[in-house]
């Protein structure tokens, strides 16, 4: 599943854009490659980051991964909720299971990024 | 990359499929927490074909293995299946494996799939001056598990033979949907449970054949992502990870597998180091504090590092994360704490009995 109105990553992340404030999380593609997600290590809140560097990491049962976040900026807010539930990281990726909200810090980052219709296309190109 | 009699089946089951010792194994098929569970509190199938399988046959079969192994071989009975390993000069670990006693000069070794070439290799050589014929038919030979607590009643529907007669660590030849074959009361998950060895090509029908009789039992496939965390649950070793050539059988704290006074090679080694005392040990522990410990993470007592992990995961049954490290003898008292490093920062874990899952015994 891949939703329209957000930006994404070819490692798997995805934005969702609303004025100066992006929401982070992983696409469902990352989810299901994944599974099992067992435990969601928070970025701090206040942490500074540049584009593509590790926002957070996520652990499923079989691995480790490392979540780059697709944006720069301070980290003001994170879904704290994945610390007693992981699992919403599977069940609903772009929803429940978001990680952080990232003060943007440069809003035309956002044009360096795939949009819908090119990561599906990326995700094609990988079967 | 090599496939098991079952390879169709993992692909029709959407099975993930990763290399694993040389095979395309199915790592999972939906979930491996629900495969784990499934083992636990119903029953899990699993494709173990990749799993090598030794014969050793001949007037001095018996003698032979006593020598090469580190387990009692000569008391053993027919029908009777026995974990052990083999050692070498140094006492460290060639591999680990089940010896079935088929007849009075008859064997049949399961070794690891990867080591089963350098397991070959190794007894061809200590096998020089016995007279043994051994031959390796991991090949030919197809492996399914069946494990958990309603594994009796889902196999005995496709079987008249009593199962409930074969007793733990068992076996019998017995007739499977008009086939003989070999059924164990065997496993590595720590569940109840049974391995059926049969000719390759009938590993599809009797997968198929279970996987019907389960239908009502809630069986699901599990693959090698369950296999291991309902292994380290259950307080297993696996080779590779939490011993191998480097590590004595005592360290290794397999000392239950040594037959002491058989003379076996590898054997004065060990007496030697239980002697003068080990200096590290195997020992299990759970993690203080929230993060998942993986094999080869580094480990630091007393602030000092101190090797890699060997075996570490989240453990699906017990919801906590845990694994097995070597520490110093002294740190593997119950209790005893030291750090993991987990990406950078370091993670308290506390000594804990090895075997964190127990099985109620019926």
């Amino acid at each position: 599943m891949i939703l329209d109105e957000l930006y994404y990553t070819k490692s798997h992340e995805w934005v969702r854009v609303e004025g100066e404030k992006g929401t982070v999380g992983i696409t469902d593609f990352a989810q299901s490659e994944l599974q099992d997600i067992v435990y969601v290590e928070l970025p701090e809140v206040g942490k500074k980051l540049k584009a593509g560097e590790v926002l957070c990491s996520i652990d499923s049962v079989k691995s480790s991964a490392e979540i780059y976040t697709p944006v720069s900026g301070e980290v003001i807010e994170v879904n704290e909720k994945l610390s007693s539930e992981p699992e919403l990281v599977n069940k609903d990726p772009y929803g429940e299971g978001w990680i952080a909200i990232v003060k943007l810090a440069d809003s035309n980052e956002i044009s360096n990024l795939l949009s819908a219709k090119e990561y599906e296309e990326m995700l094609e190109g990988e079967k | 990359m090599k496939r098991t009699p079952l390879y169709e089946i993992h692909k029709k089951l959407g099975g993930k499929l990763i290399e694993f010792a040389g095979f395309e194994m199915p790592v999972m098929y939906s979930s491996i927490i629900e495969e784990h569970l499934a083992v636990r509190e119903r029953a899990g199938i699993f494709d173990v074909s990749h799993m090598g399988e030794i014969f050793v046959k001949g007037e001095e079969a018996t003698k032979f293995l006593q020598w090469v192994t580190s387990n009692e071989v000569e008391k053993m009975k027919k029908g009777r299946a026995r974990y052990s390993s083999f050692p070498t000069e140094k006492g460290t670990v060639v591999d680990d494996l089940l010896v079935y006693k088929l007849d009075e000069d008859e064997y049949m070794l399961v070794v690891n799939a990867s080591n089963t070439d350098k397991d070959f290799r190794w007894i061809v050589e200590k096998g020089k001056g016995f007279d043994v014929k051994l031959e390796n038919k991991s090949a030919e030979i197809a492996q399914i598990a069946i494990q958990g607590p309603r594994s009796q009643e889902i196999l005995q529907k496709i079987t008249d033979y009593e199962l409930s007669s074969i007793r733990y660590y068992h076996f019998a030849v017995i007739e499977l949907l008009g086939e003989k074959v070999i059924v164990s009361r065997t496993g590595y998950t720590g569940e109840d449970g049974f391995e059926i060895y049969s000719p390759a090509e009938l590993g599809v029908k009797y997968w198929n054949a279970l996987m019907e009789a389960g239908r009502s039992y809630g069986l699901k496939p599990a693959g090698l992502g369950a296999r291991d965390t309902l292994r380290l649950e259950a307080g297993m070793n696996l080779y590779g990870n939490d011993m191998d050539e480097t590590t004595t059988l005592l360290e290794a704290d397999l000392e239950w597998i040594i037959k002491w006074g058989k003379k076996f090679i590898g054997e004065s080694a060990l007496a030697k180091q239980k002697e003068e005392g080990l200096e590290r040990k195997l020992a299990g522990f759970e993690m203080l504090e929230k993060a998942v410990p993986r094999h080869g993470y580094k480990l630091f007592v007393d602030g000092k590092e101190y090797g890699k992990l060997a075996s570490g995961s989240y453990a699906p049954y017990l919801k906590k994360n845990i694994g097995n490290a070597y520490l110093p003898i002294e740190k593997t008292k119950l209790g005893s704490e030291f750090e993991i490093e987990i990406r950078g920062r370091k993670y308290k874990a506390v000594v804990v009995p090895r075997q964190f899952y127990k099985r109620e015994k019926k």
